[in-house]
């Protein structure tokens, strides 16, 4: 058992190729750096309760002993029991210091891409696709993603369906699209590459095959990328993008203009993060008489910030 | 014809019309068998209408084997599916209703009754009580959960199987996007057997206070006993919500209202807050009574009493208070942002420090001890190694940025496996060889145990590490299926493999009870393994009264200090025992809660009413019926204990 838990280990730090473990970005940096810190911290207590047990099992077995050995009463010590409380407590404070400098971290635009505006990309997933909308380039793509590198990126994410979560393991952990709320996941690219991304959260029966590609290039080609988009695609339309929303498998799309536009995300979110902030938040609610047909309820079920 | 089309399964294969015949030829072979050998009325009088703890305990055992197996059925057609990448034995559908039912079965029909099961036992025996504080609703609680579970597992081939995860996280739990009725069969049968858990939770509550030996203070108790009582307080506070949870999706999907839609007013995270705060302790639920076996077990086998009794007794009561302030770290990732993050985050990983402090109880239980290795001693020596990395992991997972990578993916999948399986999964196993002779009379084979407990223990390591791995190169967990490009088939089909030694392992305990039943001696005594608490002081199989004298104790060790320091734990003389009477009424207003359970399912309103006013038929019945019990006289009690060896005190 020790040497298959070993051989995991190995396997972790030997083959640097572990989608987790091999991060482009500095969010995925600062999630493996905590996971490597904490493999290392939980070894540690892995060996000392290993290295224990084999003692007492090899010292203590009953053929090592003479027929009249009667083991003695022993209630406990306040020594031992310290010993056995403070050293986790020590350990759990290290981790708890750890985690919640990197809670901060993952969850603020990374550090050393302040100087820029983060490129604000919608992510909208639906049964079984994922929509991209980038308001600033006026585009919108369907399963696949570009972003430039060394910029901030700040993923708005929501759902029109179930409950989906956006990840790209390469660039940085998950987090929820839901159909009430925007959320807001802070990512950037280090380096160009094509990542690979997915919905992890079940969705139902399109749920495997629920996958999006993320194409990480310079600034400059990222720019030449959203000229070729206007020149080449086709502008969204909202009878349009009702065809894309039913459930179902797409390829890659590609259009001009975004869904934004008729059918704002759901932005007067219940509390919670920061996706009230100064551009689209605002911007949306103008579209709100647009959206379905329930806008008295919005001032008294949503608590606006 | 309508009518009858909602009964059709949704989306039919051969696995399933091979099912609805085994299923029917099953039944058919059932009541054909009872009526040849007519034994209806020895099922009827001595299983169906009783209320002993004894018998009720043995029900429950037998349920949760059976359902062990049935959710390691749908386990091996997980793991076959994805031994191989891109493979083409299940579809999307029939995989999504797999893990959703292996979730549920497992944790709700197989681990809760097992431990509820040793409970029943165990516990009234541990204490020396003749039974628990309200017998009938103990029978009620094991019927309630049984015929739930014959409910919920119908749902299989009659009108189609939950589909949407055990977590039934809505919007796609709401009617949308699961339009077809196995979210019903969820959302019923689990509040069905919800309500016999809750009934049992305050039954056991009441027992272990009220009922005690003389002489047996709550810091006297055997650990066992003290796991049990704090595992029920859990569940008397956790349950509630469970409930709830269950009423308003049961209303969302039937009568259309609108808790946790997406639209009109309807927040999707409240099912998940609400699943969660039940479901987290739910976990504790399930490992603290396995603590309590380990506890007994280790202390049996390494002939020592057992090392800080009083820490093992604090850090429970801690888990169980922290049981309830952790639940946001199953969603780290829903966007409540760093600062809530943080702190579940800090509460999660501290729960990992009562943990450990009973791990280090255990390790110096056996320090001056003097270890006989076997088979519950073997599963607890295989489980200390195996949890300490579910739990270290589980520490791992309480990282919450790290989460965001580990979150629903096979890492997790790993971890509450690698948590689960050694810490509930061998200690039922444990407890099952450990208890065996006192519930009939008879050992299980040793060996044929060692070999079991040896290829479960590797099984298990072989079929769940290689999740680690996956996981981390980014295979999500819930997918029915993954591309060869990906690389996760030499993993997967690693797991494969370790699923298929475990399943020999489990089959192996099948046979061995089949063998010892037949060959093994009968000549055992009251205390084959040289234990130290009180049910070893009762005879074995035990009487229907449990000690013909009521004994006395002055430690958690009663019967040492009987054996070792001259101890009398009986005296006194027999005196007329007063016994509660068998009743039918558990079993049928059971029965008909499974009717009207069907009913709600497939809303048949008429078929409802009817079947919930015979529920309360049922308990205006019980109001107003006069049962004073009745009496074992001195002389049976003499004859008894003549027959069962000479008396005991
Ligand atoms: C050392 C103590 C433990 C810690 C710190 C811990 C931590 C965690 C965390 C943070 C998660 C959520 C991960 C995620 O969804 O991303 C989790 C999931 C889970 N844990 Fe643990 N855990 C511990 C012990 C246990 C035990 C003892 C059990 C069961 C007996 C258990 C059963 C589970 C289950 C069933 C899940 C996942 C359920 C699901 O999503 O389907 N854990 N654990
Ligand atoms: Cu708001
Ligand atoms: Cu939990």
């Amino acid at each position: 058992m020790s040497f298959l838990f070993f051989t995991i280990i190995t396997v972790l730090t030997g083959c640097g190729n572990l989608l987790v473990l091999d991060p482009k970005g500095p969010q995925a940096q600062t999630q493996a750096d905590v996971i490597m810190i904490s493999i290392w911290t939980m070894l540690f207590v892995v060996i000392v309760v290993f290295a224990l047990l084999a003692y007492m099992l090899i010292k203590y077995r009953a053929s090592k002993q003479s027929d009249d050995y009667e083991p003695p009463h022993i209630e406990g010590s306040k020594v031992m029991e310290s010993i056995f409380v403070g050293i986790p407590v020590i350990i759990i404070i290290f981790l708890s210091i750890v985690s919640v400098k990197s809670n901060y971290a993952v969850e603020s635009t990374p550090e050393g891409y302040e100087d820029q505006e983060p490129l604000v990309i919608y992510a909208s997933s639906s049964n079984w696709k994922w929509h991209f909308s980038y308001p600033e380039q006026d585009i919108e793509t369907v399963n696949y993603l570009y972003i430039p590198t060394d910029r901030a990126l700040e993923f708005k994410l929501y759902s029109h369906g179930p409950i989906t979560s956006f990840w790209v393991p390469q660039l940085g952990g998950q987090k929820y699209a839901m159909a009430d709320m925007v959320t807001t996941l802070h990512l950037a690219a280090d380096v160009p590459g094509e990542f690979f991304g997915r919905n992890a959260n079940f969705s139902g029966k399109g749920f495997a095959h629920n996958t999006f590609n993320v194409n990480a290039v310079p600034p400059a080609e990222f720019e030449e990328w959203v000229d070729e988009v206007k020149e080449t695609a086709s502008p969204i339309t909202e009878d349009r993008f009702q065809e894309l929303l039913e459930p179902g498998h797409l390829g890659q799309l590609t259009f001009t203009g975004t869904h934004l536009e008729f059918s704002p995300a759901p932005e007067h979110n219940h509390g919670g993060s920061q996706s009230h902030d100064k551009h689209d938040g605002h911007e949306n609610h103008d579209h709100h008489e647009k959206h379905e047909d329930h806008e008295e309820e919005e001032s008294s079920d949503h608590h606006h910030h | 014809m309508e009518f009858f089309e909602r009964f059709a399964i949704p989306h039919p294969s051969p696995a399933i019309y091979a099912s609805m015949v085994a299923i029917g030829l099953t039944v058919i072979a059932i009541i054909a068998g009872l009526t040849y050998f007519k034994k209806w009325g020895y099922i009827w009088r001595e299983w169906l209408t009783t209320v002993d703890h004894k018998r009720i305990g043995i029900m429950y055992l037998i349920s949760a084997l059976l359902m062990l197996f049935r959710g390691g059925v749908d386990a091996i057609m997980m793991r076959s599916q994805l031994a191989v990448p891109g493979n083409t034995l299940l579809d999307a559908q029939h995989y999504n209703e797999i893990f959703t039912t292996h979730g549920i079965v497992m944790i709700l029909f197989m681990a809760m009754p097992f431990i509820i099961a040793l409970m029943n036992f165990v516990v009234p025996l541990q204490i020396g009580a003749r039974d628990v504080a309200f017998p009938r609703l103990n029978a009620l609680s094991f019927w309630l959960f049984f015929f739930a579970a014959m409910l919920f597992n119908i749902s299989f081939v009659v009108g189609g199987s939950p589909d949407a995860g055990w977590t039934s996280y809505f919007p796609l739990a709401g009617n949308e996007h699961s339009p077809h009725v196995g979210t019903n069969y969820y959302m019923i049968a689990i509040q069905i057997a919800g309500l016999g858990t809750l009934m049992t939770g305050i039954n056991f509550i009441v027992t272990i206070l009220k009922m005690r030996a003389p002489g047996m203070t709550l810091m006297k108790m055997p650990m066992f006993t003290w796991s049990a009582l704090i595992t029920n307080v859990i569940i008397v506070f956790a349950f509630p919500v469970l409930t709830i949870a269950l009423a308003m999706g049961t209303m969302d999907r039937l009568f259309g209202t609108h808790f946790f839609s997406i639209d009109n007013g309807g927040m999707d995270m409240l099912w998940a807050n609400l699943f969660w705060v039940w479901g987290h302790p739910e976990v504790y639920i399930l490992i603290l009574p396995a603590f309590g076996i380990y506890s007994e077990v280790i202390s049996t086998f390494a002939r020592r009493n057992l090392y800080g009794y009083k820490s093992m007794v604090a850090s429970m009561v801690i888990i169980s208070l922290f049981s309830f302030l952790v639940w946001v770290h199953h969603f780290f990732t829903m966007g409540q942002g760093a600062f809530v993050n943080s702190i579940f985050s800090v509460t999660t990983m501290a729960i990992a420090v009562p943990t450990g402090i009973k791990i280090f109880n255990w390790l110096f239980t056996l320090w001056k001890g003097k270890i006989v290795m076997t088979t519950p001693m073997l599963y607890s020596m295989l489980f200390i190694p195996i949890f300490t990395i579910g739990g270290v992991t589980g520490v791992m997972l309480g990282m919450s940025a790290a989460d965001y990578q580990y979150h629903n993916t096979m890492f997790l999948v790993a971890h509450f496996h690698l948590v689960i399986i050694p810490g509930v999964v061998f200690a039922m196993l444990a407890g099952l060889t450990y208890w065996w002779p006192k519930m009939f009379g008879f050992m299980l084979n040793e060996r044929i145990g060692k070999w079991a407990a040896w290829l479960i223990a590797v099984g298990t390591c072989v079929a769940f590490f290689p999740m680690f791995i996956s996981g981390l190169d980014g295979q999500a967990r819930r997918m029915y299926t993954y591309s060869e490009a990906t690389g996760f088939g030499f993993w997967n089909m690693l797991s494969f493999i370790g699923a298929g030694i475990l399943a020999i392992g489990f089959v192996l305990i099948v046979y061995n009870i089949y063998y010892s039943t037949r060959y093994a001696t009968r000549d055992i005594g009251a205390d084959p393994w040289d234990a130290r608490t009180l049910e070893w002081a009762t005879h074995s199989p035990v009487p229907e009264y449990n000690f013909a004298i009521t004994p006395e104790v002055n430690s958690s060790e009663a019967l040492w200090d009987e054996k070792k320091k001259g101890h009398k734990l009986f005296k006194g003389s027999y005196q007329e025992i007063h016994m509660p009477s068998k009743s039918g009424v558990p079993f049928i207003m059971s029965a008909i809660f499974f009717v009207f359970g069907f009913a709600m399912i497939f809303s048949l309103w008429i078929l409802a009413i009817v079947s919930l006013l015979g529920i309360f038929a049922c308990l205006i019945h019980r109001s107003f019926e006069q049962d004073h019990g009745y009496h074992i006289s001195v002389k049976e009690i003499e004859e008894t204990e003549a027959k069962m060896g000479g008396a005991k005190g």
